[in-house]
């Protein structure tokens, strides 16, 4: 039972890694973009989502309806002024600028919360939980497992049943031709962007009532990020929902067997993986 | 000559430091199917790419509808009415047919073209609409190109060697359809290898040699001898 327990909780970690990865996942599907600031975006999601619960006192779930759109307009705009101009045939000028924003963002957050950890008070839903079969689930877990799967359902319906997942397809497919369509490949990036940013500010304000954070944080978050989508195989959501919940399973039981094991289980599992299946577990397939 | 529909003046376009079209001049008027002939490497997927503003131009280089249209981008000149098939098909593979199709009529414009007018048009593709548009034949996915042109309903219509890598038979078939869809008052510019094909179906033919243009004229009455000459450059 103690084991059933261990892989339930590490699967409902999974979650909260998917929601990491669910971003980095579509903007890599659109526009081959490899964001290196990601972590820090999450960050970011988290800090503003502090500030909205510490300034208007709501409850940080409410905060989403705040947070969720500001970061979406961040994120078009952040696509349009710098990223675009950072894509080309060569793959190093967008690592390099995503790399020196997050550098930005982490100093910026540094100068205006300050370095000490901070946590966002979600009142009752912290320590409540749900017992079912002799196990007991915290309710937060859950609510951000469903979430997960919500946001990835969500993408993948956007992705495969309207306009905008068509515009991001074909986009990605061939940019040149997308645009006699009548695309702009600048504003469909943008849309991209926004998108994967929404779902981030969701992902930080998750890591936010979860756990406390700070401004140093985000690269450990990418790493989680970047092994859930390899794992689960590039460009396929629901296979980046896999490899989250792979990668949580994976810690809480290195967790289990000992506590300093937690992160080191993670990484040797996605190394496994990724030695016997370099294109992930479920590669999308294509023409 | 009334107003062209799309005039080209003095159109220079490079690939880096290489140069592909020197000065070319062309016309079209409404209504007009002009053929572009010319041997590989004359420059005619360049020009085409050049109208559709995918390379770079300068503004007055590319007039359509009394407008200067050259310094576009590629959506703007889609949004005004002009539709390429691009040389080797290139449809989008993570899309079924019909999406290939419906996102060609993303644009919006109004015309004759919609799904039920493409597929009477082609039955085969109603039939394999839910298919990834690669699992097609050849011939089957040239029929998609043009469909997804078609539904933007273009002013003027770019077909870029709709022929190349097909079997003589589907040749014949989509060259059976093309009056039916230049018919309906649209412009066509056809770019093809084959010269008979290419100037039965045209008005009047322009012949491109190493970049510039080498002769031009009515296809019904040229002579075949003058085209050799313009075509392969021997005097």
């Amino acid at each position: 039972m103690e084991w059933v327990n261990v892989v339930v909780q590490g699967t409902l970690l999974g979650g909260l890694y998917a929601l990491f990865a669910a971003g980095l996942s579509l903007i890599f599907g659109v526009m081959r973009l490899v964001n290196i600031a990601h972590g820090d975006l999450i960050v970011l999601g988290a800090y503003l989502g502090l500030s909205v619960t510490t300034v208007l006192g709501l409850h940080p779930l409410l905060a989403l309806i705040l947070v969720v759109p500001v970061m979406a307009g961040f994120g078009y705009v952040l696509q349009r002024g710098i990223l675009n101009q950072t894509l080309g045939k060569d793959i190093l000028p967008p690592l390099l600028v995503t790399f020196g924003l997050s550098v930005i963002i982490q100093n910026t957050l540094l100068e205006t919360y300050s370095a000490d950890p901070q946590k966002m008070n979600a009142g009752a839903l912290e320590t409540a939980s749900v017992s079912a079969a002799g196990l007991s689930v915290g309710l937060l877990p859950l609510l951000t497992f469903g979430t997960a799967i919500a946001v990835i359902a969500t993408l993948q319906w956007i992705f495969y049943r309207t306009a905008l997942g068509r515009a991001f397809r074909a986009t990605s497919d061939n940019p040149e031709i997308a645009q006699l369509m009548g695309l702009n490949r600048r504003h469909i990036f943008g849309l991209a962007m926004a998108l994967a940013l929404g779902v981030t500010a969701i992902a930080g304000i998750m890591l936010g009532i979860r756990t406390s954070f700070d401004p140093s944080i985000g690269g450990g978050r990418l790493i989680f990020g970047f092994e859930a989508v390899i794992i689960g195989g590039l460009g396929n959501l629901w296979g980046t929902l896999a490899g989250g919940v792979i990668l949580g399973v994976a810690q809480t039981i290195g967790a289990k067997i000992d506590p300093g094991w937690q992160l080191l289980a993670g990484h040797l599992a996605f190394l496994v993986i990724l030695a016997l299946r370099p294109n992930g577990l479920f590669p999308r397939i294509d023409g | 000559m009334p107003d062209p529909l799309l005039s080209l003046c003095g159109l220079d376009a490079f690939y880096g430091d290489f140069q592909a079209l020197y000065g070319v001049d062309l016309q079209v008027a409404q209504g007009e199917v002009l053929a572009i002939i010319g041997a590989n490497g004359a420059g005619k997927t360049t020009l085409m790419r050049s109208i559709s503003s995918l390379t770079r131009n300068r503004a007055e280089m590319v007039r359509y509808r009394g407008e200067d249209i050259g310094a576009l981008r590629a959506d703007e000149v889609a949004a005004r009415g002009i539709a390429l098939v691009p040389e080797g098909r290139q449809l989008f593979p993570s899309l079924s047919v019909e999406e290939n199709l419906i996102i060609g009529g993303q644009i919006g414009r109004k015309g004759p073209w919609s799904l039920p007018a493409i597929y009477t048009l082609f039955p085969i593709l109603q039939e394999r609409r839910h298919q990834q548009s690669t699992s097609l034949s050849g011939g089957q996915q040239q029929m998609v190109a043009i469909g997804r042109a078609l539904m933007a309903n273009p002013d003027l219509i770019l077909f870029d060697e709709i022929s190349l890598g097909l079997a003589p038979i589907i040749i014949k078939d989509i060259y059976a359809a093309l009056p039916g869809i230049i018919g309906e008052g649209m412009s066509a510019l056809i770019v093809e290898q084959d010269i008979t094909k290419a100037l039965a179906v045209s008005s009047r033919f322009y012949c491109l040699q190493e970049g510039r243009v080498s002769l031009e004229g009515a296809s019904a009455t040229v002579a075949r001898e003058e085209i050799s000459r313009a075509y392969f450059g021997v005097a």
